[in-house]
Protein backbone atom coordinates (compact mmCIF):
# COMPACT_ATOMS: atom_id res chain seq x y z
CA UNK A 1 0.00 0.00 0.00
CA UNK A 2 1.06 3.54 -0.71
CA UNK A 3 2.89 5.37 2.06
CA UNK A 4 3.33 8.91 0.87
CA UNK A 5 0.88 10.37 3.38
CA UNK A 6 4.02 11.69 5.05
CA UNK A 7 3.76 14.75 2.79
CA UNK A 8 2.84 17.47 5.27
CA UNK A 9 0.68 20.27 3.95
CA UNK A 10 0.76 23.69 5.51
CA UNK A 11 -2.72 25.04 6.27
CA UNK A 12 -2.31 27.63 3.52
CA UNK A 13 -1.54 25.09 0.81
CA UNK A 14 -4.27 24.63 -1.77
CA UNK A 15 -4.95 20.89 -2.06
CA UNK A 16 -3.95 19.47 -5.41
CA UNK A 17 -6.90 18.53 -7.60
CA UNK A 18 -6.22 14.97 -8.64
CA UNK A 19 -9.46 14.45 -10.56
CA UNK A 20 -11.11 17.30 -12.44
CA UNK A 21 -14.34 16.85 -14.32
CA UNK A 22 -15.94 19.58 -16.40
CA UNK A 23 -19.40 19.44 -17.94
CA UNK A 24 -19.37 15.69 -18.48
CA UNK A 25 -22.28 14.14 -20.34
CA UNK A 26 -23.14 10.63 -21.42
CA UNK A 27 -26.27 9.13 -22.87
CA UNK A 28 -27.28 5.63 -23.87
CA UNK A 29 -29.76 5.80 -26.73
CA UNK A 30 -32.57 7.95 -25.33
CA UNK A 31 -31.42 7.80 -21.68
CA UNK A 32 -29.32 10.68 -20.42
CA UNK A 33 -27.19 8.84 -17.85
CA UNK A 34 -24.90 11.74 -16.94
CA UNK A 35 -25.93 15.29 -17.64
CA UNK A 36 -23.27 17.99 -17.58
CA UNK A 37 -21.62 17.20 -14.25
CA UNK A 38 -18.57 19.07 -12.95
CA UNK A 39 -16.61 18.33 -9.81
CA UNK A 40 -13.11 17.75 -8.53
CA UNK A 41 -11.42 15.41 -6.09
CA UNK A 42 -8.47 16.62 -4.04
CA UNK A 43 -5.37 14.56 -3.49
CA UNK A 44 -5.60 12.34 -0.41
CA UNK A 45 -9.31 12.78 0.27
CA UNK A 46 -12.19 10.33 0.33
CA UNK A 47 -14.76 11.70 -2.06
CA UNK A 48 -18.24 10.23 -1.89
CA UNK A 49 -20.52 10.01 -4.88
CA UNK A 50 -23.94 9.40 -3.45
CA UNK A 51 -27.14 8.66 -5.28
CA UNK A 52 -29.84 6.07 -5.88
CA UNK A 53 -29.50 3.29 -8.43
CA UNK A 54 -29.52 4.59 -11.97
CA UNK A 55 -28.34 8.04 -10.89
CA UNK A 56 -25.23 7.85 -13.05
CA UNK A 57 -22.61 6.80 -10.51
CA UNK A 58 -21.20 3.78 -12.33
CA UNK A 59 -21.36 5.53 -15.70
CA UNK A 60 -19.29 8.36 -14.22
CA UNK A 61 -16.72 5.89 -12.84
CA UNK A 62 -16.58 4.13 -16.20
CA UNK A 63 -15.86 7.40 -17.98
CA UNK A 64 -13.20 8.38 -15.44
CA UNK A 65 -11.43 5.04 -15.71
CA UNK A 66 -11.53 4.65 -19.49
CA UNK A 67 -14.27 2.04 -19.73
CA UNK A 68 -16.73 4.44 -21.34
CA UNK A 69 -16.40 7.38 -23.67
CA UNK A 70 -18.00 10.68 -22.65
CA UNK A 71 -20.30 12.30 -25.18
CA UNK A 72 -18.84 15.66 -24.18
CA UNK A 73 -16.96 17.31 -21.37
CA UNK A 74 -13.46 17.11 -20.00
CA UNK A 75 -11.72 14.73 -17.60
CA UNK A 76 -8.29 15.41 -16.14
CA UNK A 77 -6.65 12.91 -13.84
CA UNK A 78 -3.32 13.88 -12.27
CA UNK A 79 -2.92 16.36 -15.10
CA UNK A 80 -3.59 13.86 -17.91
CA UNK A 81 -6.32 14.73 -20.37
CA UNK A 82 -8.30 11.50 -20.05
CA UNK A 83 -11.20 12.63 -22.22
CA UNK A 84 -8.84 12.69 -25.21
CA UNK A 85 -6.59 9.83 -24.03
CA UNK A 86 -8.64 7.48 -21.81
CA UNK A 87 -5.69 5.19 -21.08
CA UNK A 88 -3.28 7.98 -20.15
CA UNK A 89 -3.83 7.78 -16.38
CA UNK A 90 -4.68 4.10 -16.05
CA UNK A 91 -1.31 3.34 -14.46
CA UNK A 92 -2.30 5.66 -11.59
CA UNK A 93 -5.71 4.27 -10.85
CA UNK A 94 -7.18 1.19 -9.24
CA UNK A 95 -10.78 0.18 -9.76
CA UNK A 96 -13.00 -1.97 -7.59
CA UNK A 97 -16.19 -2.52 -9.59
CA UNK A 98 -19.65 -2.96 -8.12
CA UNK A 99 -19.50 -6.69 -8.84
CA UNK A 100 -16.51 -8.90 -8.12
CA UNK A 101 -14.95 -9.61 -11.51
CA UNK A 102 -11.91 -11.73 -10.79
CA UNK A 103 -11.21 -15.03 -12.50
CA UNK A 104 -13.30 -17.84 -10.97
CA UNK A 105 -10.88 -20.56 -12.08
CA UNK A 106 -7.84 -18.96 -10.43
CA UNK A 107 -6.97 -19.05 -6.74
CA UNK A 108 -7.01 -15.88 -4.66
CA UNK A 109 -3.22 -15.75 -4.76
CA UNK A 110 -3.04 -16.30 -8.54
CA UNK A 111 -5.75 -13.69 -9.14
CA UNK A 112 -3.74 -11.09 -7.23
CA UNK A 113 -0.50 -12.02 -8.98
CA UNK A 114 -2.20 -11.85 -12.37
CA UNK A 115 -3.72 -8.45 -11.64
CA UNK A 116 -0.30 -7.16 -10.54
CA UNK A 117 1.27 -8.46 -13.74
CA UNK A 118 -1.13 -6.31 -15.78
CA UNK A 119 0.71 -3.32 -14.32
CA UNK A 120 4.13 -4.66 -15.27
CA UNK A 121 5.11 -5.79 -11.77
CA UNK A 122 7.80 -8.50 -11.74
CA UNK A 123 7.19 -12.01 -10.40
CA UNK A 124 8.93 -11.77 -6.99
CA UNK A 125 7.45 -8.40 -6.18
CA UNK A 126 3.91 -9.38 -7.15
CA UNK A 127 4.09 -12.57 -5.10
CA UNK A 128 5.30 -10.59 -2.09
CA UNK A 129 2.52 -8.04 -2.49
CA UNK A 130 -0.10 -10.75 -2.97
CA UNK A 131 0.98 -12.50 0.23
CA UNK A 132 0.94 -9.23 2.18
CA UNK A 133 -2.51 -8.27 0.92
CA UNK A 134 -3.96 -11.71 1.62
CA UNK A 135 -2.68 -11.39 5.17
CA UNK A 136 -3.94 -7.84 5.54
CA UNK A 137 -7.40 -8.82 4.29
CA UNK A 138 -7.51 -11.98 6.43
CA UNK A 139 -7.60 -14.28 3.44
CA UNK A 140 -4.36 -16.26 3.95
CA UNK A 141 -6.17 -19.49 4.62
CA UNK A 142 -8.16 -19.20 1.40
CA UNK A 143 -5.16 -18.03 -0.64
CA UNK A 144 -4.88 -21.17 -2.71
CA UNK A 145 -8.57 -21.90 -3.08
CA UNK A 146 -10.34 -21.05 -6.31
CA UNK A 147 -12.05 -17.66 -6.32
CA UNK A 148 -15.32 -19.34 -7.37
CA UNK A 149 -15.49 -21.01 -3.93
CA UNK A 150 -15.18 -17.76 -1.95
CA UNK A 151 -18.08 -16.28 0.00
CA UNK A 152 -19.50 -12.91 -1.12
CA UNK A 153 -17.58 -11.04 1.56
CA UNK A 154 -14.32 -12.81 0.71
CA UNK A 155 -14.86 -12.10 -2.98
CA UNK A 156 -15.39 -8.43 -2.23
CA UNK A 157 -12.24 -8.25 -0.11
CA UNK A 158 -10.14 -9.99 -2.75
CA UNK A 159 -11.55 -7.67 -5.42
CA UNK A 160 -10.47 -4.70 -3.34
CA UNK A 161 -7.04 -6.27 -2.85
CA UNK A 162 -6.78 -6.75 -6.62
CA UNK A 163 -7.66 -3.09 -7.10
CA UNK A 164 -4.80 -1.90 -4.91
CA UNK A 165 -2.06 -4.44 -5.59
CA UNK A 166 -0.32 -2.04 -7.97
CA UNK A 167 -0.46 0.66 -5.28
CA UNK A 168 -2.58 3.15 -7.20
CA UNK A 169 -2.57 6.84 -6.42
CA UNK A 170 -6.35 6.94 -6.88
CA UNK A 171 -8.79 4.19 -5.99
CA UNK A 172 -12.29 4.01 -7.44
CA UNK A 173 -14.62 2.00 -5.23
CA UNK A 174 -18.02 1.31 -6.72
CA UNK A 175 -20.54 0.25 -4.05
CA UNK A 176 -17.90 -1.65 -2.03
CA UNK A 177 -20.22 -3.00 0.68
CA UNK A 178 -23.35 -3.76 -1.30
CA UNK A 179 -24.85 -7.19 -0.73
CA UNK A 180 -22.35 -8.49 1.79
CA UNK A 181 -22.65 -9.50 5.44
CA UNK A 182 -22.35 -7.06 8.31
CA UNK A 183 -18.95 -8.22 9.52
CA UNK A 184 -17.38 -8.10 6.05
CA UNK A 185 -18.89 -4.66 5.38
CA UNK A 186 -17.41 -3.37 8.64
CA UNK A 187 -14.02 -4.85 7.78
CA UNK A 188 -14.11 -3.28 4.31
CA UNK A 189 -14.91 0.14 5.77
CA UNK A 190 -11.94 -0.27 8.11
CA UNK A 191 -9.75 -1.14 5.12
CA UNK A 192 -10.95 1.97 3.29
CA UNK A 193 -9.97 4.08 6.30
CA UNK A 194 -6.53 2.45 6.32
CA UNK A 195 -6.05 3.13 2.61
CA UNK A 196 -7.03 6.74 3.18
CA UNK A 197 -4.55 7.00 6.05
CA UNK A 198 -1.88 5.56 3.77
CA UNK A 199 -2.43 8.46 1.39
CA UNK A 200 -4.62 6.94 -1.32
CA UNK A 201 -7.18 9.26 -2.89
CA UNK A 202 -10.49 7.45 -2.83
CA UNK A 203 -13.49 7.98 -5.06
CA UNK A 204 -16.33 6.10 -3.42
CA UNK A 205 -19.77 5.57 -4.87
CA UNK A 206 -22.48 4.29 -2.60
CA UNK A 207 -26.20 4.46 -2.09
CA UNK A 208 -25.73 3.97 1.66
CA UNK A 209 -25.89 7.46 3.16
CA UNK A 210 -24.61 6.36 6.53
CA UNK A 211 -21.58 4.76 4.92
CA UNK A 212 -20.79 7.93 2.98
CA UNK A 213 -21.12 9.99 6.16
CA UNK A 214 -18.76 7.68 8.04
CA UNK A 215 -16.08 7.47 5.39
CA UNK A 216 -16.05 10.59 3.23
CA UNK A 217 -14.63 14.04 3.69
CA UNK A 218 -16.59 15.47 0.81
CA UNK A 219 -19.74 14.27 -0.88
CA UNK A 220 -21.52 14.94 -4.13
CA UNK A 221 -25.17 13.97 -4.42
CA UNK A 222 -26.05 12.76 -7.90
CA UNK A 223 -29.66 12.36 -9.01
CA UNK A 224 -30.79 11.59 -12.56
CA UNK A 225 -27.35 12.40 -13.94
CA UNK A 226 -27.13 15.81 -12.23
CA UNK A 227 -24.96 16.75 -9.28
CA UNK A 228 -27.34 18.52 -6.93
CA UNK A 229 -24.89 19.17 -4.09
CA UNK A 230 -21.11 18.98 -3.68
CA UNK A 231 -19.84 19.90 -0.23
CA UNK A 232 -17.71 18.73 2.67
CA UNK A 233 -19.51 16.49 5.14
CA UNK A 234 -18.82 18.99 7.92
CA UNK A 235 -20.47 21.80 5.96
CA UNK A 236 -23.42 19.61 5.00
CA UNK A 237 -24.05 18.73 8.62
CA UNK A 238 -23.55 22.27 9.96
CA UNK A 239 -27.21 23.40 9.61
CA UNK A 240 -28.34 20.27 11.46
CA UNK A 241 -26.33 20.94 14.61
CA UNK A 242 -29.25 22.65 16.39
CA UNK A 243 -31.94 20.37 15.03
CA UNK A 244 -33.74 17.99 17.41
CA UNK A 245 -35.46 14.96 15.92
CA UNK A 246 -37.94 12.57 17.50
CA UNK A 247 -39.06 9.36 15.84
CA UNK A 248 -42.42 8.01 16.96
CA UNK A 249 -43.69 4.52 16.18
CA UNK A 250 -47.43 3.98 16.52
CA UNK A 251 -50.13 1.45 15.76
CA UNK A 252 -52.28 3.67 13.54
CA UNK A 253 -51.60 5.36 10.22
CA UNK A 254 -49.29 8.27 11.06
CA UNK A 255 -50.41 10.19 7.97
CA UNK A 256 -53.85 10.81 9.45
CA UNK A 257 -52.49 12.18 12.71
CA UNK A 258 -49.67 14.39 11.47
CA UNK A 259 -52.03 17.17 10.33
CA UNK A 260 -53.76 17.34 13.68
CA UNK A 261 -50.41 17.34 15.48
CA UNK A 262 -49.16 20.23 13.35
CA UNK A 263 -52.17 22.29 14.43
CA UNK A 264 -51.74 21.38 18.09
CA UNK A 265 -47.95 21.91 18.21
CA UNK A 266 -47.12 24.78 15.84
CA UNK A 267 -43.45 24.93 16.93
CA UNK A 268 -42.72 21.44 15.63
CA UNK A 269 -42.57 19.97 12.13
CA UNK A 270 -44.35 16.63 11.72
CA UNK A 271 -43.69 14.30 8.84
CA UNK A 272 -45.06 10.84 8.25
CA UNK A 273 -42.02 8.79 7.09
CA UNK A 274 -43.88 5.50 6.73
CA UNK A 275 -47.31 4.21 7.66
CA UNK A 276 -46.47 3.77 11.33
CA UNK A 277 -43.56 6.16 11.74
CA UNK A 278 -43.82 9.83 12.45
CA UNK A 279 -40.89 12.18 12.49
CA UNK A 280 -40.92 15.31 14.63
CA UNK A 281 -38.35 18.05 14.03
CA UNK A 282 -37.69 21.26 15.90
CA UNK A 283 -34.87 23.62 16.79
CA UNK A 284 -36.30 23.75 20.35
CA UNK A 285 -36.25 20.85 22.77
CA UNK A 286 -39.13 18.52 21.93
CA UNK A 287 -41.41 17.66 24.84
CA UNK A 288 -42.14 14.01 24.26
CA UNK A 289 -44.93 13.59 26.86
CA UNK A 290 -47.52 16.04 25.43
CA UNK A 291 -46.98 14.78 21.89
CA UNK A 292 -47.39 11.13 22.91
CA UNK A 293 -50.50 11.94 24.98
CA UNK A 294 -52.04 13.84 22.06
CA UNK A 295 -51.49 10.89 19.75
CA UNK A 296 -53.01 8.47 22.26
CA UNK A 297 -56.01 10.78 22.66
CA UNK A 298 -56.56 10.31 18.92
CA UNK A 299 -56.95 6.57 19.51
CA UNK A 300 -53.50 5.43 18.43
CA UNK A 301 -51.06 3.56 20.60
CA UNK A 302 -47.45 4.78 20.70
CA UNK A 303 -45.10 1.82 20.85
CA UNK A 304 -41.85 3.77 20.78
CA UNK A 305 -40.69 7.37 20.91
CA UNK A 306 -36.97 8.04 20.66
CA UNK A 307 -34.76 10.97 19.94
CA UNK A 308 -32.40 10.49 17.02
CA UNK A 309 -29.27 12.32 16.01
CA UNK A 310 -29.81 14.20 12.74
CA UNK A 311 -27.54 12.85 10.03
CA UNK A 312 -26.62 13.26 6.42
CA UNK A 313 -29.83 11.46 5.60
CA UNK A 314 -31.76 14.66 6.45
CA UNK A 315 -29.53 16.69 4.15
CA UNK A 316 -29.93 14.17 1.37
CA UNK A 317 -33.72 14.17 1.63
CA UNK A 318 -33.76 17.95 1.79
CA UNK A 319 -31.47 18.44 -1.22
CA UNK A 320 -32.66 15.64 -3.49
CA UNK A 321 -36.28 15.22 -2.47
CA UNK A 322 -35.66 11.45 -2.49
CA UNK A 323 -36.88 9.47 0.51
CA UNK A 324 -34.01 7.45 1.91
CA UNK A 325 -36.13 4.31 1.98
CA UNK A 326 -35.79 4.33 -1.80
CA UNK A 327 -32.01 4.15 -1.43
CA UNK A 328 -32.17 1.40 1.19
CA UNK A 329 -34.58 -0.91 -0.55
CA UNK A 330 -33.10 -0.81 -4.02
CA UNK A 331 -30.33 -3.22 -3.20
CA UNK A 332 -30.10 -5.97 -0.63
CA UNK A 333 -28.60 -5.25 2.71
CA UNK A 334 -27.39 -2.01 4.14
CA UNK A 335 -24.60 -0.49 6.12
CA UNK A 336 -24.06 -1.60 9.63
CA UNK B 1 6.19 -0.06 -17.12
CA UNK B 2 7.15 -3.34 -18.67
CA UNK B 3 4.20 -3.99 -20.94
CA UNK B 4 5.59 -7.36 -21.98
CA UNK B 5 5.08 -8.66 -18.42
CA UNK B 6 1.37 -7.97 -18.94
CA UNK B 7 1.45 -9.50 -22.42
CA UNK B 8 3.18 -12.67 -21.27
CA UNK B 9 0.97 -13.17 -18.22
CA UNK B 10 -2.27 -12.70 -20.16
CA UNK B 11 -1.03 -15.28 -22.65
CA UNK B 12 0.09 -17.65 -19.89
CA UNK B 13 -3.18 -17.35 -18.00
CA UNK B 14 -5.22 -18.05 -21.13
CA UNK B 15 -3.09 -21.09 -21.95
CA UNK B 16 -3.51 -22.46 -18.43
CA UNK B 17 -7.16 -21.52 -17.99
CA UNK B 18 -8.51 -22.42 -21.40
CA UNK B 19 -6.22 -24.03 -23.95
CA UNK B 20 -4.31 -26.58 -21.88
CA UNK B 21 -7.41 -28.03 -20.27
CA UNK B 22 -7.81 -31.79 -20.87
CA UNK B 23 -11.08 -31.46 -22.87
CA UNK B 24 -9.42 -29.03 -25.27
CA UNK B 25 -6.31 -31.15 -25.66
CA UNK B 26 -8.38 -34.23 -26.39
CA UNK B 27 -10.57 -32.21 -28.79
CA UNK B 28 -7.41 -31.01 -30.54
CA UNK B 29 -6.28 -34.62 -30.96
CA UNK B 30 -9.56 -36.33 -31.76
CA UNK B 31 -10.98 -33.77 -34.16
CA UNK B 32 -8.31 -33.93 -36.91
CA UNK B 33 -7.99 -37.69 -36.59
CA UNK B 34 -11.77 -38.11 -36.93
CA UNK B 35 -11.79 -35.95 -40.06
CA UNK B 36 -8.94 -37.89 -41.61
CA UNK B 37 -10.65 -41.21 -40.91
CA UNK B 38 -13.94 -39.90 -42.27
CA UNK B 39 -12.42 -38.87 -45.59
CA UNK B 40 -10.53 -42.09 -45.96
CA UNK B 41 -13.63 -44.16 -45.40
CA UNK B 42 -15.76 -41.93 -47.64
CA UNK B 43 -13.31 -41.83 -50.55
CA UNK B 44 -12.17 -45.42 -50.18
CA UNK B 45 -8.70 -44.16 -50.93
CA UNK B 46 -5.43 -45.85 -50.17
CA UNK B 47 -2.44 -44.55 -48.27
CA UNK B 48 -1.27 -42.67 -51.38
CA UNK B 49 -4.11 -40.21 -50.73
CA UNK B 50 -2.79 -39.25 -47.30
CA UNK B 51 -0.58 -36.55 -48.70
CA UNK B 52 -3.49 -35.01 -50.64
CA UNK B 53 -5.79 -34.99 -47.64
CA UNK B 54 -3.19 -33.68 -45.19
CA UNK B 55 -3.42 -29.93 -46.15
CA UNK B 56 -7.21 -29.96 -45.66
CA UNK B 57 -7.03 -31.77 -42.34
CA UNK B 58 -4.30 -29.43 -41.07
CA UNK B 59 -6.30 -26.38 -42.12
CA UNK B 60 -9.54 -27.60 -40.58
CA UNK B 61 -7.76 -28.40 -37.31
CA UNK B 62 -6.43 -24.86 -37.14
CA UNK B 63 -9.73 -23.31 -38.17
CA UNK B 64 -11.85 -25.12 -35.59
CA UNK B 65 -9.30 -24.89 -32.83
CA UNK B 66 -8.74 -21.17 -33.07
CA UNK B 67 -12.09 -19.65 -34.01
CA UNK B 68 -14.21 -21.41 -31.43
CA UNK B 69 -11.78 -21.13 -28.53
CA UNK B 70 -11.10 -17.44 -28.92
CA UNK B 71 -14.70 -16.48 -29.60
CA UNK B 72 -15.92 -18.45 -26.60
CA UNK B 73 -13.23 -17.38 -24.12
CA UNK B 74 -13.45 -13.69 -24.96
CA UNK B 75 -17.26 -13.74 -24.87
CA UNK B 76 -17.11 -15.59 -21.53
CA UNK B 77 -14.75 -13.03 -20.02
CA UNK B 78 -16.82 -10.19 -21.41
CA UNK B 79 -19.94 -11.71 -19.92
CA UNK B 80 -18.51 -12.20 -16.41
CA UNK B 81 -16.85 -8.77 -16.64
CA UNK B 82 -13.32 -10.03 -16.02
CA UNK B 83 -12.47 -8.59 -19.43
CA UNK B 84 -12.99 -5.13 -17.89
CA UNK B 85 -9.93 -5.82 -15.76
CA UNK B 86 -7.88 -6.15 -18.94
CA UNK B 87 -9.40 -3.00 -20.43
CA UNK B 88 -8.40 -1.13 -17.26
CA UNK B 89 -4.77 -2.23 -17.49
CA UNK B 90 -2.37 0.46 -18.70
CA UNK B 91 -1.54 -1.34 -21.93
CA UNK B 92 -2.71 -0.45 -25.40
CA UNK B 93 -5.76 -2.17 -26.80
CA UNK B 94 -3.61 -3.48 -29.65
CA UNK B 95 -1.19 -5.19 -27.25
CA UNK B 96 -4.04 -6.50 -25.14
CA UNK B 97 -5.78 -8.11 -28.10
CA UNK B 98 -2.48 -9.37 -29.44
CA UNK B 99 -1.89 -11.18 -26.14
CA UNK B 100 -5.47 -12.53 -26.04
CA UNK B 101 -5.14 -13.86 -29.59
CA UNK B 102 -1.62 -15.27 -29.15
CA UNK B 103 -2.91 -18.16 -27.05
CA UNK B 104 -5.38 -19.14 -29.74
CA UNK B 105 -2.72 -18.82 -32.44
CA UNK B 106 -0.38 -21.12 -30.53
CA UNK B 107 -3.22 -23.56 -29.91
CA UNK B 108 -4.00 -23.52 -33.64
CA UNK B 109 -0.35 -24.13 -34.51
CA UNK B 110 -0.13 -27.14 -32.24
CA UNK B 111 -3.46 -28.48 -33.54
CA UNK B 112 -2.23 -28.21 -37.12
CA UNK B 113 0.66 -30.56 -36.50
CA UNK B 114 -1.39 -33.26 -34.76
CA UNK B 115 -2.41 -34.89 -38.08
CA UNK B 116 1.17 -34.63 -39.33
CA UNK B 117 2.28 -37.20 -36.74
CA UNK B 118 0.17 -40.13 -38.03
CA UNK B 119 0.70 -38.92 -41.60
CA UNK B 120 4.46 -39.27 -41.09
CA UNK B 121 3.96 -43.00 -40.43
CA UNK B 122 1.55 -43.53 -43.29
CA UNK B 123 3.07 -41.52 -46.12
CA UNK B 124 6.37 -40.21 -47.44
CA UNK B 125 6.62 -36.60 -46.32
CA UNK B 126 10.18 -36.10 -47.54
CA UNK B 127 9.01 -33.86 -50.40
CA UNK B 128 7.13 -31.50 -48.11
CA UNK B 129 8.55 -27.97 -47.94
CA UNK B 130 8.35 -27.37 -44.20
CA UNK B 131 9.85 -23.92 -44.63
CA UNK B 132 6.63 -23.03 -46.47
CA UNK B 133 4.23 -25.15 -44.40
CA UNK B 134 5.17 -23.58 -41.06
CA UNK B 135 4.60 -19.92 -42.03
CA UNK B 136 1.46 -20.96 -43.91
CA UNK B 137 0.04 -22.69 -40.84
CA UNK B 138 0.98 -19.68 -38.75
CA UNK B 139 -0.86 -17.35 -41.12
CA UNK B 140 -3.92 -19.64 -41.22
CA UNK B 141 -3.88 -19.65 -37.40
CA UNK B 142 -3.56 -15.87 -37.30
CA UNK B 143 -6.35 -15.31 -39.85
CA UNK B 144 -8.66 -17.87 -38.14
CA UNK B 145 -7.96 -16.40 -34.71
CA UNK B 146 -8.75 -12.91 -35.91
CA UNK B 147 -11.93 -14.30 -37.46
CA UNK B 148 -12.70 -15.67 -33.97
CA UNK B 149 -12.01 -12.24 -32.51
CA UNK B 150 -14.30 -10.65 -35.08
CA UNK B 151 -17.01 -13.13 -34.01
CA UNK B 152 -16.37 -12.51 -30.30
CA UNK B 153 -16.83 -8.78 -30.74
CA UNK B 154 -20.01 -9.27 -32.73
CA UNK B 155 -21.88 -11.35 -30.14
CA UNK B 156 -22.73 -11.02 -26.46
CA UNK B 157 -23.56 -14.59 -25.40
CA UNK B 158 -21.31 -17.65 -25.37
CA UNK B 159 -23.84 -19.76 -27.31
CA UNK B 160 -24.05 -17.02 -29.96
CA UNK B 161 -20.28 -17.20 -30.35
CA UNK B 162 -20.54 -20.93 -31.11
CA UNK B 163 -23.44 -20.52 -33.53
CA UNK B 164 -21.95 -17.53 -35.30
CA UNK B 165 -18.55 -19.19 -35.70
CA UNK B 166 -20.21 -22.24 -37.27
CA UNK B 167 -21.96 -19.90 -39.70
CA UNK B 168 -18.50 -19.07 -41.05
CA UNK B 169 -16.68 -22.35 -40.49
CA UNK B 170 -18.88 -24.96 -42.09
CA UNK B 171 -19.20 -23.23 -45.47
CA UNK B 172 -15.44 -22.69 -45.39
CA UNK B 173 -14.84 -26.46 -45.22
CA UNK B 174 -16.45 -26.82 -48.63
CA UNK B 175 -15.57 -23.50 -50.23
CA UNK B 176 -11.89 -23.10 -49.35
CA UNK B 177 -10.41 -26.08 -51.15
CA UNK B 178 -9.78 -28.14 -48.05
CA UNK B 179 -11.02 -31.38 -49.55
CA UNK B 180 -12.49 -30.33 -52.93
CA UNK B 181 -10.39 -28.22 -55.29
CA UNK B 182 -11.72 -24.69 -55.57
CA UNK B 183 -11.60 -24.86 -59.37
CA UNK B 184 -13.90 -27.88 -59.36
CA UNK B 185 -16.62 -25.96 -57.55
CA UNK B 186 -19.52 -24.47 -59.57
CA UNK B 187 -18.35 -21.26 -61.26
CA UNK B 188 -20.89 -19.22 -59.28
CA UNK B 189 -19.37 -20.32 -55.98
CA UNK B 190 -15.77 -19.69 -56.94
CA UNK B 191 -15.80 -15.91 -56.27
CA UNK B 192 -17.09 -16.73 -52.78
CA UNK B 193 -14.15 -19.09 -52.28
CA UNK B 194 -11.68 -16.38 -53.21
CA UNK B 195 -13.36 -13.99 -50.79
CA UNK B 196 -12.41 -16.26 -47.88
CA UNK B 197 -8.96 -16.07 -46.28
CA UNK B 198 -8.65 -19.79 -45.69
CA UNK B 199 -8.63 -20.49 -49.45
CA UNK B 200 -5.23 -18.83 -49.73
CA UNK B 201 -3.79 -20.61 -46.70
CA UNK B 202 -4.96 -23.97 -47.98
CA UNK B 203 -3.57 -23.19 -51.43
CA UNK B 204 -0.14 -22.65 -49.85
CA UNK B 205 -0.40 -25.93 -47.93
CA UNK B 206 -1.37 -27.86 -51.08
CA UNK B 207 1.60 -26.28 -52.88
CA UNK B 208 4.04 -27.00 -50.06
CA UNK B 209 2.85 -30.55 -49.34
CA UNK B 210 2.14 -32.05 -52.78
CA UNK B 211 3.03 -29.30 -55.22
CA UNK B 212 -0.43 -28.41 -56.61
CA UNK B 213 -1.59 -24.83 -56.10
CA UNK B 214 -3.69 -22.25 -57.94
CA UNK B 215 -1.99 -18.93 -57.22
CA UNK B 216 1.70 -18.06 -56.84
CA UNK B 217 2.58 -18.81 -53.23
CA UNK B 218 3.91 -15.30 -52.57
CA UNK B 219 0.51 -13.94 -53.63
CA UNK B 220 -1.29 -16.39 -51.32
CA UNK B 221 0.93 -15.26 -48.43
CA UNK B 222 0.30 -11.62 -49.23
CA UNK B 223 -3.48 -12.02 -49.46
CA UNK B 224 -3.90 -14.06 -46.26
CA UNK B 225 -1.64 -11.63 -44.37
CA UNK B 226 -3.80 -8.79 -45.72
CA UNK B 227 -6.98 -10.57 -44.58
CA UNK B 228 -5.47 -11.06 -41.10
CA UNK B 229 -4.56 -7.41 -40.79
CA UNK B 230 -7.98 -6.23 -41.96
CA UNK B 231 -9.82 -8.61 -39.59
CA UNK B 232 -7.65 -7.45 -36.67
CA UNK B 233 -8.21 -3.78 -37.46
CA UNK B 234 -11.97 -4.24 -37.89
CA UNK B 235 -12.10 -6.12 -34.58
CA UNK B 236 -10.16 -3.39 -32.78
CA UNK B 237 -12.46 -0.77 -34.23
CA UNK B 238 -15.49 -2.80 -33.14
CA UNK B 239 -14.06 -3.22 -29.63
CA UNK B 240 -13.63 0.55 -29.39
CA UNK B 241 -17.14 1.08 -30.68
CA UNK B 242 -19.01 -1.70 -28.86
CA UNK B 243 -17.08 -2.43 -25.68
CA UNK B 244 -15.83 0.99 -24.67
CA UNK B 245 -19.26 2.52 -24.83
Amino acid sequence: MKNDKSKIRSPNDEPEKLIEVYDLTKSFESVQAVNGISFHVNEGEVFGFLGPNGAGKTTTINMLTGLARPDSGKIRIAGYDCSAHPKAAQHLIGVVPDESNLYPELSGFDNLCFCASLYGIGKKERQKRAENLLEQFGLQEAAHRNFSGYSKGMKRKLTIAAGIIHQPKILFLDEPTTGIDVASARQIRQLIREMYQAGTTIFLTTHYIEEAERLCERIAFIVNGHIVQDETVANLLQPLKELKVLLITMTHDSGNISGKLAEAFPGYDFRSVSQQHLRVESEQTISIGPVVRFIEEQGAEVTEARQIKPSLEEVFVEVTGIETDVMKTEKNGGPS
Amino acid sequence: MNRWIAFWNILLKDMQSYYLKPPNISWGLVFPLAWTAMFFIRSGSGLEEVIEILPGVMAISVLFGTTSMLAVTVTFEKKNRSFERLLLAPISLELLMFSKTSGAILFGLVNAFVPVIPAAFLADLSQVSWATVIPAVLLIAVASTFLGLFIAVSVSEVFEAQTFSNFFRFPMIFLCGLFFPVLSLPVMLQPLSFALPLTYGVDILHGAIHGQHILPLWLDFLIIAGFSLVLFLISLKNIHRKWIL
